[in-house]
């Protein structure tokens, strides 16, 4: 096969032609590090390329498959993981200058199981500074751009796992999502993307954002792809006390059948109410009949708490930030300020010269939420209405199995426009966020075009732990549709 | 409820914040829209609500007391922006009298 060619595949397709042995390791890294070197330059996905170490990777497994092929799944596997994910011996910066010569001494467990597996870490993708936004203009080293329309964002915040994925340069990515930062980005771009259950994937080695919402996640080019990447990175941990030990399943089997019967999907009102644009909503309703036309039940259902959520989470995510970046003091790694007169100066100094302002500014909301007089009114009120959240979610899937909503209010906006406006920039993830206060599955997976050319994703949740029916039903929609036809432009 | 400028000093001090009067400008502002924003978790009722800290059940994860393998010092080191004699080094705390 011409490698020329060999980026346009999906994980599932490329995996068949290794074990086949009709591609070698080394060729998909050439023809991986090809494309990258075409269309990087035009949209910024990889802040640390890692191509010496995946070529000298690949002829390792080359020379070692001569003869007998014993291949595991994610064998020279070509991935990109978020660069808030540590690599060991491979710098993570969490796109901050506090974290520019970081170089972690240890795997992430994710990285550690797919290193197990012998894959090709190609390079860490860019973010918003440590997971913070949604559109990776917050990243200390530039923005990524979408590949769909150079001029707008990608989404974030990790958005430069997918602009990998969707400019096809890697097969498939590891994000993470705190409030939507795997599915907003995977709607923006075209892809798909998948938060687990907390708890489903091991957050050891993942730089801690707000550490009771935050979970890894795939985000690939269609969600078979997704289903083995989830394979590959979930389960119990005892480095992660969170991490829930409940048996993994073999995802792919959730794919076998096509029909949605017996299915049934619920749509909350308040997630088609004022602010969402009238495109993206006409192309959810359209997913929602196409789901009903394979089978499914379409039902409708209420989650009036709804209105709560950003609130919620702007208090819980800010604070429990605040709390997890003391640790970036200048002592132990990362950025040290140069000329300090005493302890305290030097926190003060190596803090506001390390930490962008997006990253101050949650700081700062939450050392506010959290400090003395305003905690029980902003943090204990948070905690409390997440309770009630959680539970509307509990009720309304005693109804359902799945529930449908878009992913985003808008197609990716351009750059610029929600910069100045953090309160703005925090509600368009209004759909997203619900999921992480819930601790629930969801995925993101295309579902159309806006007129101007930009991909509108939907959104599927579902119950703890049951990834498997959010795969089913993403994947019989996907089936009976194929967006994935349509690839951008970029060249 | 209006967060004062004052206030906003006191939490980047709380927080290990230089800020410039810029920011400490622009916070101001954007903390009290924000926090504005955040009012209406008033208008949902929570008496007698627990409140949730984090989503899965357990609780007190334990395990067994043994010693495992770790980083080495020099691994723990690498990262530090000042080091010297197997020890992270830090300015003078202790002030002489």
């Amino acid at each position: 096969m011409s490698l020329t060619l060999l980026h346009k595949l999906t994980l599932s397709e490329l995996q068949r032609k290794f074990t086949a042995g009709d591609v070698t390791a080394t060729e998909i890294v050439r023809a991986y590090f090809l494309r990258v070197a075409q269309v990087e330059p035009k949209v910024n996905a990889y802040l640390t390329q890692c191509k010496d170490a995946a070529l000298a990777q690949a002829e390792r497994l080359d020379q070692a498959l001569k003869g007998w092929r014993k291949t595991t799944p994610m064998m020279a596997m070509p991935l990109a993981v978020k660069d808030n994910i540590c690599t060991e011996g491979v710098r993570t910066t969490c796109a901050s200058r506090m974290l520019d010569t970081f170089v972690p001494p240890y795997d992430a467990t994710v990285v550690a199981k797919l290193r197990a597996q012998s894959y090709l870490l190609l390079g860490k993708t860019n973010l918003d500074e440590f997971a913070m936004g949604s559109s990776t203009e917050n990243s200390a080293f530039g923005a990524s751009r979408n590949p769909w329309n150079i001029q707008t964002v990608p989404g974030g915040s990790s958005g430069g796992s997918a602009v990998a994925v969707a400019a096809d340069e890697c097969v498939a990515a590891l994000g993470s999502d705190t409030g939507g930062s795997i599915r907003q980005p995977a709607a923006f771009c075209g892809v798909v993307g998948l938060k687990p259950t907390y708890g489903r994937v091991s957050r050891y080695g993942l730089v801690a954002f707000a550490s009771s919402l935050d979970q890894i996640g795939p985000i690939t080019k269609d969600v078979t792809d997704a289903a083995l990447l989830l394979g590959a990175i979930a389960g119990h941990d005892p480095r992660d006390s969170t991490s829930a030990n409940v048996p993994v399943p073999d995802y792919l089997k959730a794919l076998k059948r096509k029909d949605l019967k017996r299915l049934k999907v619920g749509v909350p009102a308040e997630y088609f109410a004022d602010g969402l644009d009238p495109e993206v909503d006409q192309a959810v309703r359209t997913a929602i009949e196409g789901l009903r036309e394979l089978g499914a039940d379409i039902r409708e259902i209420k989650l009036p708490t709804t209105d709560a959520a950003v609130a919620t989470y702007y208090v819980i995510a800010t604070a429990e930030a605040s709390s997890n970046l003391a640790r970036y003091d200048g002592v132990k790694f990362g950025l040290r300020a140069a000329e300090s007169k005493d302890l305290l100066d030097m926190y003060l100094k190596t803090r506001a010269e390390g930490f962008g302002p997006e990253v101050k500014r949650r700081i700062m909301l939450g050392t506010y939420v959290l400090s003395a007089g305003y905690y029980d009114a902003y943090y204990g009120k948070a905690q409390a209405v997440r309770t009630l959240i959680r539970q509307e979610f509990e009720a309304a899937f005693q109804t359902v199995d799945l529930i449908v909503t878009p992913v985003t209010p808008t197609t990716a906006f351009k750059f610029g426009e929600k910069a100045q406006d953090p309160l703005q920039m925090y509600l368009s993830d209004i759909y997203t966020i619900s999921a992480n206060l819930a601790g629930l599955p969801a995925i993101a997976l295309p579902c159309g075009f806006s007129k101007a050319g930009l991909p509108i994703g939907f959104q599927l949740i579902g119950r703890p732990f049951e990834e498997e029916t959010l795969l089913r039903g993403a994947h019989a929609y996907e089936q009976a549709t194929n967006w994935r036809a349509k690839r951008p432009a970029i060249r | 409820m209006e967060i004062t400028r004052q206030e906003v000093e006191k939490v980047a001090k709380l927080a290990r914040l230089a800020l410039t009067e810029a920011e400490t400008t622009a916070f101001s502002q954007q903390l009290n829209q924000i926090v504005g924003y955040v009012q209406k978790l008033k208008s949902f009722s929570t008496e007698g609500v627990e409140p949730t800290s984090t989503v899965p059940g357990q609780s007190n994860v334990f395990r067994p007391d043994q010693v495992q393998a770790s980083l080495s010092t020099e691994q723990a080191l690498s990262n530090a922006p000042d080091a010297e004699a197997q020890c992270f080094r830090v300015p003078k705390i202790i002030q002489e009298s």
